[in-house]
């Protein structure tokens, strides 16, 4: 976990999204709000993504996909932090997420979905709630 | 005499009605804008149109500078064609898909090539897992994807359109000349629509491999194969819907687009091709937005600005060569999922700008695309609204009605005129080939996206449903679901197809692909050969970058 005060967020697709309209406007839209971004950039792969987040000590993962098929995708993800011990990162997710799907990605680990149409100063808001108290108490509650 | 009646009746009535009206009731809005940020005053009149010469700006449809339309008549002689892309599942749940188009009196289908993520990876990648049959397209590993897709059709008589630039453009080309050989369709009567689209794939899609200049030759080297080869073929869809999906306003639509268009025609003729010999084969492909007489007008607009680059930049002569022959797609970033209802009247009103701009081909959206691929409930919905516009709303009785609209003529000067500019401003930065490396065109669409963005956050610009007439609960809509079966039996069909091939004649094709891409030799028929021996796309794509090395977006925002 982050020591500064300062929210890390790393911001990743799924490797082979390459629809980047939401996740450019939300990672300007964070960043204008004052915390620190980190864009992982296009066709990573999920092991890539995994060790950004753990070598960039981030608070949170935020996944945009357009991709469909999420249920799988996500899983796969969350599977893959449980085993490079990075578990205790949060992750959200926004973009063409479902309602059938929710309860899945909930299942495997995700602690926030935004469907589309959810603005960035919705997901702002969630952020800065769920961090008030400092990335360590976000940490203890899980 | 008139014009000072105009001016002088004109500073009366603000005076005495406007005045008082706004101080009575203020407007809404402070400064109007069209979505490209073009201000709005509140009326029009002859003096906004007065710089307008009508022979020369505006003439005659069928004529230079086809600001009314390509064609004498346009839709009195035939209606445009109702173009719908398909593509899910598996092959035979499209094909059943497509025929039930045609039936139902869909012009011509499209069908989608590759995977939905720029058909780069195959259908056993790892990457791939979970997404078989999930976008609007089919799989395309191998030639017996293309053998299957294409079975049954009579390639005389069917037009058949592949999505994708650079690398698969050529690849879906060398699949589809082996499968007309096979079929004994003889090249000069093939029909259909390539998009290699290069540039737009480095700024808005993302489905690039090589480095731009490398993805350029592959380009290069389809138009001037099919010149030779192919005289019924459109070898390149410029796409500036690419850069509208991904953010752009509608001058920087065809701002953009035009500017790459131009580093084409000049690539060509640097290849020692004349430019009446390739230019009357370039088609478009552009979005429709929601902006119902700026759309109209950029239509009118772009085909007014293209004629002109084409005759007087480039001297073309040929009179093909200056028409800009528009296929339209309604916007799928301008639908929304709450509410999902609501994107049927978007999609009217974004058809309805598309027949009043004049555009020759239209693909309506589903109005549940926002959510997944369309349903065959919404499909059809999606071919019925071109149809009642074409039969039911009158529009296309009468040839370009809007000319002549002191607001429309108005706008289409403006959107010209700053699409000129920023010609302009990127042919003093090197073309667009540079303005693509420096992340020129990147960066102009973000601002526009981000804007957009922002503007609906503020509430500046209402999106019913979304940021405003909000309601709790949707009523429930049917969502598509991927048929994970079809996608398993898909895997075992490339498994046993990797097994039987012969690998000795894998390997050599692949060598011999390199050699030529190492050197100058057109690589259509190289690809042509590697395909046969049934490599994969993936396999291809990694020969060729060997030779040509990757291309990697920087990670900025």
């Amino acid at each position: 976990m982050g020591q500064s005060d300062t929210i890390r967020i790393l911001l990743a697709k799924p490797p082979i999204d390459t629809h980047d309209r939401g996740i450019m406007i939300l990672a300007r839209a964070l960043r204008d709000a004052g915390m620190e971004v980190i864009y992982a950039g296009l066709r990573q792969t999920w092991e890539q993504i995994v060790n950004t987040a753990i070598e960039e000590d981030v608070d949170l993962i935020g996944i945009s996909s357009l991709a469909g098929g999420e249920r799988v995708l996500i899983p796969k993800f969350c599977k893959l932090l449980k085993e490079s011990d990075a578990a205790d990162i949060p992750v959200i997710i926004g973009g063409s997420v479902l309602d059938r799907e929710i309860p899945v990605l909930e299942e495997a680990g995700v602690i926030k979905c935004f469907k589309s149409g959810t603005s960035a100063g919705e997901v702002i808001t969630y952020i800065q709630n769920a961090f008030k108290k400092g990335p360590s108490q976000v940490e203890s509650s899980r | 005499m008139q014009d000072e009646e105009i001016k002088n009746e004109r500073a009366r009535w603000e005076q005495e009605t406007l005045k008082k009206a706004v101080e009575r009731y203020p407007e809404r809005e402070e400064q109007f804008t069209t979505y490209s940020g073009i201000p709005i005053k509140q009326i029009y009149t002859p003096e906004d149109v007065e710089g307008i010469n009508y022979t020369e700006d505006i003439g005659f449809p069928g004529e230079y500078p086809y600001t009314r339309g390509i064609q004498a008549t346009m839709y009195r002689g035939r209606l445009w064609t109702m173009r719908q892309l398909v593509g899910f599942n598996s092959i035979e749940e499209t094909k059943a898909r497509q025929q039930e188009f045609l039936d139902q009196g869909v012009i011509s289908v499209a069908i989608s090539s590759g995977s939905c993520f720029g058909g780069v990876y195959d259908s056993d990648d790892p990457l791939m897992e979970g997404l078989l049959g999930q976008g609007t397209t089919v799989a395309r590993d191998t030639l017996q994807d293309t053998r299957d897709t294409m079975e049954g059709f009579d390639l005389e008589q069917v037009s058949v359109n592949f999505p994708g630039g650079q690398p698969t453009a050529v690849i879906d080309l060398a699949k589809f000349l082996v499968v007309a050989e096979e079929h004994g369709t003889p090249f000069n009567l093939l029909r259909g629509t390539l998009q290699n689209d290069t540039l737009s794939m480095f700024i808005s899609n993302h489905y690039y491999e090589f480095p731009v200049k490398h993805a350029m030759r592959l380009m290069v080297d389809i138009i001037k194969y099919s010149c030779e080869n192919l005289p019924q073929f459109n070898p390149i869809s410029i796409s500036p819907q690419h850069q509208r999906e991904a953010g752009a306003t509608a001058v920087q639509e065809v701002a953009i687009s035009f500017c790459n268009a131009i580093s084409y025609v000049q690539a060509c003729i640097d290849a020692g091709m004349d430019v009446d010999t390739f230019a009357p084969r370039f088609s478009w492909n552009f979005g429709v937005y929601m902006d119902l007489f700026e759309e109209a007008a950029k239509f009118r607009a772009a085909r007014r600005v293209w004629a002109r680059i084409m005759k007087e930049r480039f001297g073309a002569k040929n009179p093909r060569s200056w028409m800009l022959r528009v296929h339209a797609q309604t916007s799928g970033s301008a639908l929304m999922a709450p509410q999902p209802e609501n994107n049927i009247m978007r999609v009217t009103i974004q058809a309805l700008a598309a027949v009043l701009g004049g555009v020759n081909s239209l693909h309506t959206d589903g109005f549940d695309e926002p959510l997944a691929i369309p349903t065959e409930r919404a499909a059809r919905l999606a071919i019925r609204t071109q149809q009642i516009i074409a039969h039911e709303s009158g529009a296309a009785k009468v040839v370009d009605p809007l000319a002549g609209s002191y607001y429309v003529e108005s706008l289409t000067n403006q959107i010209e005129e700053e699409v000129s500019d920023f010609i302009k401003k990127v042919d003093d930065m090197g073309g667009a080939e540079t303005a693509v490396e420096n992340g020129f065109f990147q960066q102009e669409i973000a601002r526009s996206a981000y804007a957009h963005q922002m503007a609906v956050e503020r509430k500046e610009r209402i999106i019913v449903g979304v940021n405003d007439f909000k309601v709790e609960q949707d009523y429930p809509v049917e969502v598509f679901e991927a048929d994970q079966e079809a996608g398993r039996k898909h895997l075992e069909k490339l498994r046993r197809i990797k097994e039987d091939r012969d690998k000795d004649q894998l390997r050599q094709s692949l060598e011999k692909l390199k050699g030529a891409a190492g050197g100058d030799e057109n690589l259509v028929p190289y690809t042509m050969e590697a395909v046969k021996a049934m490599t994969t796309t993936g396999e291809i794509i990694e020969a060729l970058r060997e030779v040509f090395g990757t291309y990697t977006k920087p990670a900025t925002f």
